[in-house]
């Protein structure tokens, strides 16, 4: 199973909440801006509070998408209609459809709790939407932006070929 | 063969169109098609979209209206018929026989195949759909095996369809009343088969425990792969034998099968899942490709990567190859 690198998780969990809300607010914004057929496949289940809990990270986010609301938390999860728990390189690989959600719950590496119609509906909006994290995470990145694309793009297809690297 | 591939959504489609699909089929997003679930299929938009990137690359779009029609609700199956000619679909996927005759009569040209949820699988009822409204293709239930297939395309005067890979339903499709009788929705009239709307997980000290309506399907232990959670692969407590009533939670793989069902006569080999992801779709739909077209020996190769991302991780060639136990 592909794990954030400690070189990477390490830091994140010293640092301060209100800068990774203030990253992932960001990414968020920028997606769904990007992407407004997300919204018209997720349909009601927009209204729906989702939280994505990263195992190897010990971060909440939990997310609104009608109200364009993304908050970060620490320690329990916080309430939610649906979450999903799993490595960080996986949910990042299933909001870019490069992962198959039903593939990843067969072999225990997702779990999902809570409501399974708007896991479902955010899940095939998603997978519809050709969402590329590391172009998302380079716009916000200014003059950098084409370092900071570079070195995502390097980092997913490290841990997504560990992935690759457990089916062969 | 053909190798028909699914799609939930387009870009679902354009990865089964990139990986080598022959014909892609699909559903639009609502209650005329048996995978009708929340975020999946096709807008009348994206379907005529799809239809021509299809049709510019040689490739054949099968539409599926494939659940029974509602009594005094038969006007949504009618318009979505209409409409799926008229975007040029060049094969209907029908069940209900008072669809294949609303679209027999009205577009006698249009091309009909007959959906595995109408459950045709003798010679009588496959020659009636021929004669009746002249139905081009039959697709297969997954109960019969590869003599069973063979002996039935010699008397029949219609192409077979059978699916090579994918979820395996092992009831007679069509009449199945599970999810019915758990959940009060079925795949034949609403067009799910244990609707996500009653489904529930929930973990206990590492075991997964899934539920379906008021229904514990399964128990899986630690690292155990898990399944669907459908009743016909629940596990059970028989007269106080815990076990898999029905079937196991295992997927269909009968690509070993590939040169057997050639000389049965069959037509084109389906892939199942249009509820499954693009990466799942362009991971199979080349696989199997690759598969066609290679010889026995590199077959199990290729294809054996698949089975962790099958149900339960596991794979079977069911009815195909059945024997006695």
């Amino acid at each position: 199973m592909p794990k954030l690198p400690p070189l990477l998780a390490k830091p994140v969990e010293f640092l301060p909440l209100w800068l990774v809300e203030r990253a992932a607010r960001g990414i968020f914004s920028g997606v769904l801006k990007a992407h407004p057929g997300l919204f018209e496949r997720l349909g009601d289940y927009r209204q729906t509070c989702y939280c994505f809990s990263p195992s190897d990270l010990s971060l909440h986010f939990r997310v609104v998408p009608a109200a364009q609301t993304l908050s970060v938390s620490r320690g329990e999860p916080p309430p939610a209609d649906a979450r999903i728990e799993g490595p960080l390189a996986l949910l990042l690989g299933l909001l870019e459809g490069r992962c198959d959600a039903d593939a990843l719950f067969f072999s225990r590496d997702l779990s999902v709790i809570g409501d399974m119609e708007a896991m479902l509906a955010l899940r095939n909006a998603l997978d519809d939407s050709a969402i590329d994290l590391p172009r998302e995470l380079g716009a916000l990145a200014g003059p950098f932006s084409p370092l900071v694309t570079g070195a995502a793009r390097h980092i997913r297809t490290h841990m997504l070929a560990e992935r690759q690297a457990t089916w062969n | 063969m053909e190798l028909i591939c699914p799609a939930g959504t387009p870009a679902a489609f354009r990865e089964a169109l990139d990986a080598g699909a022959d014909a892609v089929y699909c559903g639009f997003r609502d209650e005329t098609n048996a995978r009708n679930f929340p975020g999946l299929n096709f807008s009348r938009d994206e379907l005529r979209q799809s239809i021509a990137l299809a049709h510019g690359r040689n490739v054949q779009t099968f539409i599926a209206l494939n659940t029974f029609m509602r009594a005094g609700d038969e006007a949504l199956w009618y318009r979505a018929a209409d409409d799926a000619v008229e975007m040029g679909a060049d094969a209907l996927i029908l069940a209900d026989f008072g669809l294949m005759a609303y679209v027999a009569e009205r577009y006698p040209e249009q091309r009909l195949h007959v959906s595995v949820q109408a459950s045709a699988s003798n010679p009588d009822a496959i020659r009636f759909l021929v004669e009746a409204f002249g139905v081009k293709r039959v697709v297969l239930p997954r109960v019969l095996t590869v003599q069973d297939i063979a002996r039935l395309t010699r008397q029949i005067d219609c192409e077979v369809e059978v699916f090579a890979f994918g979820g395996l339903c092992v009831m007679a499709e069509g009449r199945c009343s599970l999810s019915s009788y758990a959940t009060g929705k079925s795949p034949n009239m609403s067009g799910v088969c244990s609707p996500a709307s009653h489904v529930r997980y929930r973990e206990e000290g590492g075991t997964l425990v899934s539920e379906l309506g008021a229904y514990t399907i399964n128990r899986f232990g630690p690292g155990e792969a898990s399944g669907y959670p459908t009743l016909c692969k629940g596990r059970f407590d028989v007269g106080g034998t815990e076990g898999y009533a029905f079937e196991d939670p295992v997927s269909l793989d009968v690509i070993d099968e590939i040169d057997a069902l050639r000389a049965a006569g069959v037509s084109a080999l389906k892939i199942e899942g249009r509820q499954r992801g693009k990466a799942y779709v362009a991971e199979v739909v080349s696989s199997l490709k690759r598969a066609l077209d290679a010889g026995p020996a590199e077959r199990a190769k290729l294809v054996s990567r698949l089975r962790v991302m099958s149900e339960g991780q596991r794979t079977t060639s069911g009815a195909y190859d059945k024997r006695w136990r």
